[in-house]
């Protein structure tokens, strides 16, 4: 909302509150100033919190003058020459402006017209440059005829973006007198929030100042309406559904006209945002602008004339098929759940939306029918969320506003369509009020508002607030009583009542001033939460190691999914989470894969680093049958591509990583977990090498699966000779079976004894087994089993091969000999022959 | 027997006067060969002891001790001094450019985001605040109507939802749906919690917006939980975040889960409330919204709000984030660009 400083000031006294002072006050209270506009006012001084812009009008260059000739250029017919009194003096200026030729060669004007005229040297926007870039005015000759100044537009003093013509000020405007006196402003845009819809209006911010301020609000004059009267001759009313349409009002103005209105109207529309049209559209605007009721306007006899005689408004809602051109050109789908206004022939407006164009004000209206009325604020919500409709009027009434306002809004906007367009008010207006509003009233104590602030506020204090917001404040006992007022329908009872009622009086007393302080109940019983510390203890592990935290987007494509498989086919059926309105056609789900997420990781930054090592640990979304929620499903991605070292400037890059740098990061981090009993077992996947690929089980369970991506697999995604590979892990299961508390060995003092064995098995022996029984055979002496060769020769034996293992032998009682050593090595060699028939090999 | 002393005397001067010219470990080995080998003098003389005149014994003994001894010291000295040199040779040419670069091994880093989340949960953690967590895909009950934003309310405008084909599902625009979540879990026990994750939008992709961030949550119920507190409780974060001398403020805010609500903003911790890019000239960021929890909501999470009463706070992760690194684009965060993630 752009609530022009000098509008405000018709309803309330700002003396002595600076500009910036005003910002601040306006956003304490929760009108949050988004940006000042100064027009022509200088920047105020010293340390500014709020954003400014606009440009200062100088009082020596910029000034009131009037125009008492207009004279035909002697090169360019688009051209004229104007004799301008600037209070000096008289002087000659060129202007290109269509709003001057009427009155071209017609000699010293009977009314001369009030300009806003700027010298040689100013500093003004560039007419003729899109948006606002300043130039300085100089000398320059147009077809002859040399140009020192100007009499502007709106666009060349940041009034509005209008440049058609020059501005026509108002005739009483004072000649001479420094422009930025005459009519500077301010212009503060603030947010609405959306529970404070009732400030978007002038006099809505005002009341609010006042509040702040504890001023008294100067309301605008406003006639008293009669009901009933002449107007029924002219015009009927029904409405069909009081639910959807609380109240609805109806007022007449005869032998008006379509003319201009005057310039402080054309100019407060223009600083508020909304383009002046005529002095009757401008009237319902400004009503609008002015106390936040929206207003349509007829052409009366257009109505007329459809009806063929004496017209009637019927409100109701959409028949099945019905059609409307709207406003704007548009013609939305109509259904049965939207309110409209009618006439006897058919759809008139989309009610509190937006008019049809058939029946509106044109340039040659002269009777005018003036709608003031009050809907149903969720079905117009349920109309504007399926026609996308944008306007003014919809905005306010789409956060309901209270049907008071009504008869405010038409009793003021007939005084000024007849100030503005003439003509005669009809007497009487139409008024339909078949849901009185009834407003609220709540009880609140000191003590109440103690319990919610922390703060005492006395009851004065408060009753001074709410009273100056607009609420009728009596005392019984020792509560105040308080009547909301007839602006507000957000002020619900009970105990939603009474918040309300604090959060009005705490916001104008000032969040400010209550005491801060420090937590002094109970606290609740302190929990542990194991789930999120082992995840955090597998990043840290991981880190550790030397790998990348990442972290990921849930939304993503089917078909980024399907890169996983080969051919990009993934398997039928995948059920996915998916978006009724995705932002792009990359995000249309939510994941299922972690995989494909590292996947696309490794790709996007292969071209970045020779070598990478990333993880991500994350939640990936499976619908499940008959649940509405999808099961998030923690899932620890690895990925590992290029070299492990960083190449120095001395050492060479080291060989890329293969399936064993990804086993060893696995079993690092399994290791760090402290989980028992972990296993890897080949297994053949989709996405993976069917010879480069395991699963890690504990007992059954499957925790995860590695390996190598597979090459068909390989040729979805961008990515060099380096083997890709990728490990997923439940991460679930991982926080479910690690340990946080393991038992720590003991570390003996007697020193070790070394020795190596290779044995000779047959291929099909999985290392993994071999070494289980080692140590199985060793017994506990036997300390340490590390494999440091794995051996292949046609001497060996057809399909044979030669596992070489360095063991360490310790006791904790005593040192070792070599009969002990013997002792051990016989048991394993004489254990593996029996279940493998491994054979030692002699060196 | 004076002329054996005097030749004797001689052969040391003639000795150490040799030794000056001995440079390395072959010159010096010939000089011992010389002075102190087999055939020289010394050994000569010792060999040929026994021939001596008993009286002349004593004397020529001592003499050629001497001579043995001096020609030792002598040697010592210039071994010393050689070995010396040798290694100042070797350190000369081992010498490196201590300038050139290390070989760096592969380091691992948290994600900003998880840094920040990990601050966050440890200053809270201090103040007996626990971690709740809660889906990301929630049904429209528990994002909007547990949370006072019925169907069609205008509060509705306040996020840009994303919805799933499911009727009755979002994703979750904020953490919020936390809140009724933990309190009928814990109902009627005092709650403090914080309620971190990632919660969607459906706005534009910019260098200053994205479609998915991380929020953290806090909630606060008990009986006689007041504005006051939430002030102090804020306050203590602010300073703990941004420093001791962090000065915030409250401003009026609306939200349809807490009344009153408000917005902190906290004094630009990079100029100092100067003014200055990052918080737009203005002094202040803003860095959450709070409230008194609404009754509604309380009702909703079992707690009834005639005896009960508490107090909420929600931030933004991602932008204190940004400003706290200088970072220009809030999309690096999810992109995980590795030049990007490498710098912290």
């Amino acid at each position: 909302m752009k609530a022009p400083l000098s509008w405000i000031k018709d309803y309330i006294n700002l003396d002595g509150i600076g500009i910036e002072e005003l910002a601040n006050i306006l956003t304490n209270v929760g009108l949050e100033v988004e940006s000042v506009q100064l027009v022509g006012v200088e920047k105020p001084e010293g340390k500014l919190k709020n954003k400014y812009f606009g440009l200062p009008w100088d009082k020596e260059k910029f000034v009131v003058a009037e125009v008492v000739e207009v004279n035909q250029h002697p090169n360019a017919d688009r051209l004229s020459l104007c004799e301008l009194n600037d209070g000096m003096g008289i002087v000659t200026v060129l202007t290109g402006a269509p709003n001057m030729f009427p009155h071209l060669g017609k000699g010293r004007l009977e009314q001369p017209l009030k300009v806003a005229y700027a010298r040689e040297g100013s500093m003004l926007y560039d007419g003729h440059q899109p948006g606002q870039v300043v130039t300085k005015l100089k000398k320059t000759t147009i077809r002859g005829v040399e140009s020192r100044s100007m009499i502007c537009s709106e666009k060349e003093l940041g009034i509005s973006e209008e440049h058609e013509g020059v501005i026509e000020l108002d005739a009483d405007a004072p000649v001479g007198m420094p422009l930025v006196d005459y009519m500077g402003d301010v212009v503060y845009e603030v947010a609405i929030l959306p529970n404070m819809a009732r400030d978007a209006s002038i006099l809505g911010i005002a009341r609010e100042l006042s509040a702040a301020l504890g001023r008294p609000l100067r309301l605008p004059e406003e006639p008293t309406l009669e009901k009933g009267g002449a107007i029924e001759e002219k015009i009927g009313l029904e409405v069909k559904n009081t639910e959807l349409n609380p109240r609805f009002m109806l007022g007449m103005v005869e032998g008006t006209q379509a003319r201009k209105s005057p310039y402080w109207v054309q100019r407060r529309l223009s600083l508020a945002g909304m383009r002046p049209i005529d002095a009757l559209v401008d009237a319902t605007n400004y009503t609008m602008l002015e106390i936040g009721q929206p207003l349509h306007a007829f052409d009366y006899d257009l109505l007329r004339e459809r009806a063929g005689g004496k017209p009637t408004i019927i409100t109701r809602t959409a028949h099945e098929g019905e059609k409307i051109a709207l406003l704007d050109g548009s013609e939305p789908q109509l259904d049965t759940q939207m309110e409209l206004v009618t006439d006897t022939v058919g759809p008139l407006s989309i009610a509190g939306v937006m008019g049809g164009g058939e029946t509106g004000v044109h340039a040659e209206t002269r009777n005018l029918l003036i709608e003031s009325a009050n809907w149903n604020f969720i079905n117009l919500r349920k109309t504007l969320s399926k026609t996308r409709i944008n306007s003014e009027a919809a905005y306010r009434f789409s956060r309901d506003v209270h049907p008071e306002l009504a008869e405010t809004a038409l009793s003021l906007c007939l005084k000024r369509v007849q100030e503005w367009g003439g003509g005669e008010v009809v007497q009487g207006v139409l008024d339909d009020y078949g849901k009185p509003y009834v407003d609220t009233v709540n009880r609140i104590s000191a003590q109440n508002i103690a319990e919610v602030l922390g703060q005492e506020i006395s009851l004065e204090e408060s009753i001074g607030i709410l009273e100056r917001l607009g609420f009728t404040c009596w005392i019984e006992g020792n509560e105040l009583v308080a009547k909301s007022p007839a602006t507000r329908t957000d002020i619900e009872t009970g105990i939603i009542g009474q918040r309300n009622l604090i959060e009005e009086i705490s916001r104008v007393y000032g969040y400010e001033r209550i005491a801060a302080k420090r937590l002094s109940d109970e606290l609740p019983p302190q929990l542990g939460n194991p789930d999120l510390e082992a995840e955090e203890r597998i990043r840290d592990i991981l880190v550790s190691i030397g790998l990348q935290d990442t972290l990921a987007y849930r939304q993503t494509s089917p078909e980024r999914e399907a890169r996983l498989f080969i051919g990009r086919k993934a398997p039928a059926g995948l059920a996915y989470v998916r978006l009724k309105n995705p932002i792009t056609p990359e995000r249309t789900v939510m994941r299922r894969s972690a995989m494909a997420t590292m996947l696309e990781l490794l790709e996007y930054n292969t071209k970045f680093r020779p070598g990478l090592a990333l993880f991500e640990l994350g939640p990936v979304f499976l619908p499940v049958a008959d649940e509405i929620l999808p099961h998030e499903a923690l899932r620890l991605s690895i990925g590992l591509t290029g070299a492990w070292d960083v190449a120095s400037w001395d050492r060479p890059q080291s060989k890329a990583m293969d399936f064993f740098d990804l086993k060893g990061v696995v079993e690092a981090l399994l290791d760090g977990l402290h989980l028992e009993g972990v296993r890897f077992q080949a297994t053949a996947h989709p996405s993976f090498h069917p010879g480069k690929c395991a699963e890690v089980r504990v007992g059954e369970e499957i925790l995860g699966v590695m390996g190598e991506l597979h090459p068909q697999v390989r040729k979805n995604y961008a990515f060099g000779q380096d083997p890709v590979l990728v490990a997923e892990f439940d991460g679930e299961a991982l926080v479910r079976l690690s340990n946080a508390v393991f038992t720590n060995k003991a570390i003996s003092s007697y020193p070790a004894m070394v020795e190596d064995i290779a044995l000779i098995v047959d291929e099909s022996v999985p290392a993994e087994d071999l070494e289980a029984l080692i140590w199985q055979a060793g017994g506990k002496l036997l300390v340490d089993v590390k494999l440091f060769d794995v051996y292949r020769d046609a001497r060996l034996g057809e399909s044979k091969k030669s596992l070489a293992y360095q063991l360490t032998y310790q006791a904790f009682d005593r040192t070792l000999n070599d009969k002990d050593a013997l002792n051990i090595r016989n048991r394993i060699v004489k254990q593996t022959k029996n279940t493998f028939g491994a054979v030692l090999r002699s060196s | 027997m004076l002329e054996t002393e005097g030749k004797l005397q001689a052969e040391l001067a003639r000795g150490i006067e040799g030794l000056q010219a001995v440079g390395n470990v072959e010159s010096l080995e010939a000089w011992k060969q010389e002075f102190l080998g087999k055939s020289s003098l010394v050994m000569q003389t010792y060999g040929s002891m026994a021939k001596l005149a008993k009286e002349e014994r004593p004397v020529i003994g001592k003499a050629v001790n001497q001579l043995k001894v001096g020609l030792e010291a002598a040697l010592a000295e210039k071994e010393e001094g050689i070995k010396t040199a040798s290694q100042q040779e070797t350190f000369t040419k081992e010498t490196l450019d201590v300038t050139l670069p290390g070989r760096k091994p592969r380091r691992g880093r948290i994600h900003p985001l998880h840094l920040t989340l990990r601050q966050i949960y440890k200053i809270f953690a201090d103040m007996g605040f626990q971690i709740y967590r809660s889906p990301e895909v929630e049904t429209d009950d528990f994002n909007f109507t547990f949370l006072n934003i019925p169907p069609y309310h205008p509060a509705r405008d306040m996020w840009d939802t994303f919805y799933t084909d499911k009727e009755g599902v979002v994703l979750r625009t904020h953490t919020s749906p936390g809140q009724v979540r933990v309190m009928r879990e814990r109902a009627p026990e005092n709650i403090r919690v914080i309620l971190p994750g990632t919660t969607m939008r459906y706005e534009q992709l910019t260098a200053r917006s994205e479609i998915e961030f991380i929020q953290v949550e806090l909630l606060v119920v008990g009986k006689g939980i007041t504005f006051a507190d939430m002030r102090g409780t804020l306050n203590d974060f602010a300073r703990r975040t941004f420093g001791e001398n962090a000065r915030t403020r409250l401003r009026p805010s609306f939200f349809p889960f807490t009344e009153p609500s408000a917005e902190m903003d906290v004094q630009c911790f990079v100029c100092g409330g100067e003014g200055c890019g990052v918080c737009k000239g203005t002094g202040w960021l803003e860095i959450l919204g709070c409230g008194m929890v609404h009754p509604t909501v309380l009702r909703y999470g079992g707690y009834d709000p005639e005896v009960y009463s508490g107090f909420a706070a929600g931030m933004g992760i991602d932008r204190s984030t940004l400003m706290r690194y200088h970072i220009d684009d809030i999309r690096h965060f999810r992109n995980n660009d590795i030049r990007f993630l490498e710098q912290f």
